[in-house]
């Protein structure tokens, strides 16, 4: 082959597989199942029938079948000997939805089957799948209750029960306007009626709205707005929309380094930002927000991040904190109370971005914790709260940051030391076009557990131009 | 950096919150507050309280956890310190500003 088309080739490859998420926090949800009890087995007689002296096999529950659980199953499922463990999922909703589609569904750039399929096209042979909702968790009796009356006792659990939108946190939030006036995107529901909505809008004031943080993906609202300016530009309206964009933040973002960057791309598109906001309550009737400073912003349309919580399961089992989230070690992934518990991806209470791409790099750190732990070895303290985030900036273009607990997002490349062919912190069509890829690295790589080249679960940090650092 | 306050030296990042909780002592606080327009009150105090507890137990600081805390509803938390309550309660508290972060 010769050199350069060599080297297209490997450009080419490079583009398919490495652009990792982000935006994506897991992924999944929403049909109910009526009551289809696949397994009524009692877990607990599982024998090895392969040893001469059967023994009582163990068992591994894995609560929650989004991304993060789904990345557990399949990356578990090849790790643990058969004869030894049984792994269990266990999800209330079979259909599994690639929820960073969710940012582009209401401009019309996916259609509703680009963004979900069936869940249990991605458990693996050998895992036992159940649809079942769950009742209770008991950790002081290692046994987890599901709501058809089964349980199911574990030797470990792992917690990847997500975190969900709570609209009903704010007064007059999930009012009479709820999905007409007042929309969220973070729901396939909400983002299917907001299409709906733009598709017949005469324009007015569209405001972009955090309501508190933590939130999923963090970036999402920011890429909503600049995917609103390049859509209405689009349609030849964007003189008619009038963009704001209200965070409880003092700025655009929660990194300094690339609220700068974010700020300037605001700017530029003509978004105005009203900072500092910490909204007290959606008046629904006479159309504004009102915070508890008195300030008020008017709109026509209401795109917000509602409060984002942990799974209601969390509460009634009591083992989260104020936000339903569970308190887990950084680091190892183990959680605070129960040394057979772990959790990961947006169920814990890590200061990390509640994001795929996080929820991938402590899949592989958590899978080989859980190895250590069953041979009794010290757990690594390995995870650095590696986060990778495309930022849809509209027109084509996107930015790629990649930061840490400790490290700013930075500029450099990404993910080969001074080649890229990613640009960290750098609007650019290569970053849109590895967006636009992951959604196929998402569903044929990332949630099967197919280990994606060259990006590790901690950061590197080759290639990239570090500032000092505060804590 | 260096700041002189309340006849003491306390070390300050950019913004002026304390870098160093152990150099705090109420005075200091009391002429932060002044600096911001606040004068300090009882009730001023029990939220400073309140949330140097949570400092010293590494718990995160929100606007939810104070609603929760009973210790004041929002609205009185933004009558006492009027513009950012969280951000100026702590700097008068002497602890780093709350990173609503991630």
């Amino acid at each position: 082959m010769p050199e350069s088309s060599l080297n297209r080739a490997i450009y080419n490859y490079n583009l398919l597989f490495f652009n990792v998420l982000c935006n994506l926090s897991y992924t999944r949800k929403r049909q109910k199942l009526t009551n289809v009890i696949l397994v009524n087995t009692p877990y607990y007689y599982f024998y090895s029938c392969n040893s001469q002296n059967p023994k009582v096999m163990k068992n591994l529950v894995i609560l929650g079948a989004g991304t993060a659980g789904t990345m557990m199953s399949n990356h578990l499922v090849s790790k643990l000997p058969k004869n030894e463990w049984q792994i269990t999922v266990v999800d209330q909703y079979k259909t599994h939805y690639y929820q960073p589609g969710f940012l582009f569904l209401p401009f019309d750039i996916y259609t509703t089957k680009q963004v979900k399929k069936k869940g249990e096209k991605f458990i693996p042979k050998g895992v036992n799948y159940i649809n079942e909702k769950i009742d209770l968790i008991q950790p002081e009796d290692n046994k987890v209750l599901l709501e058809n009356g089964n349980v199911l006792p574990y030797d470990i659990l792992i917690i990847a029960t997500g975190t969900k939108i709570a609209p009903e946190e704010i007064e007059g939030m999930k009012g009479p306007e709820w999905h007409k006036s007042v929309f969220d995107f973070y729901t396939y529901e909400g983002a299917k009626a907001l299409r709906d909505k733009f598709r017949e809008w005469e324009g007015g004031k569209l405001v972009v709205h955090i309501t508190e943080m933590p939130i999923k993906c963090p970036v999402a609202p920011l890429e909503f707005a600049f995917l609103a300016d390049s859509y209405f530009k689009n349609k030849g309206m964007r003189d008619k929309v009038d963009i704001t964009f209200v965070t409880p933040l003092g700025g655009a973002f929660t990194k300094p380094k690339a609220t700068q960057a974010l700020h300037h791309l605001l700017t530029d598109k003509g978004i105005t930002e009203v900072t500092d906001f910490n909204i007290e309550r959606v008046d629904y009737e006479n159309n504004k927000i009102i915070d508890y400073a008195e300030t008020e912003v008017p709109y026509d349309i209401l795109v917000t991040v509602p409060t984002n919580m942990g799974d209601a399961l969390i509460e009634r089992s009591g083992m989260g904190d104020d936000l339903n989230y569970v308190p887990t070690n950084k680091a190892t992934l183990q959680t605070d109370d129960y040394e057979n518990i772990f959790a990961l991806g947006d169920a814990t209470n890590l200061p990390a971005s509640k994001a795929g791409s996080v929820a991938h790099f402590e899949a592989e750190i958590l899978t080989e914790n859980i190895l250590r732990y069953i041979n009794g070895e010290p757990l690594k303290e390995e995870f650095d709260g590696h986060a990778n985030c495309f930022i849809e900036t509209g027109g084509g273009k996107a930015l790629l940051i990649d930061f840490n607990y400790t490290h700013e997002p930075v500029e450099g490349t990404f993910p080969f030391p001074g080649v890229g062919p990613l640009n960290l912190l750098k609007e650019s069509r290569t970053n849109h076009m590895g967006k636009m890829a992951f959604r196929w690295v998402y569903w044929n790589m990332l949630i099967k557990g197919i280990h994606i080249p060259f990006v590790s679960a901690t950061m590197s940090e080759k290639g990239k131009h570090f500032e000092e650092t505060q804590a | 950096m260096d700041k002189t306050i309340a006849q003491a030296t306390i070390s300050v990042d950019q913004e002026g919150y304390l870098t160093d909780f152990s150099q705090w002592n109420k005075e200091i606080g009391t002429e932060i507050a002044h600096e911001q327009g606040i004068e300090m009150t009882d009730k001023h105090w029990e939220i400073i309280d309140y949330i140097q507890d949570k400092f010293k137990n590494e718990e995160p600081l929100s606007i939810r956890g104070i609603k929760k805390s009973g210790v004041i509803d929002i609205k009185q938390f933004y009558a006492l310190f009027p513009g950012g309550p969280l951000k100026k309660a702590t700097m008068i508290a002497g602890i780093p500003k709350p990173k609503s972060c991630i």
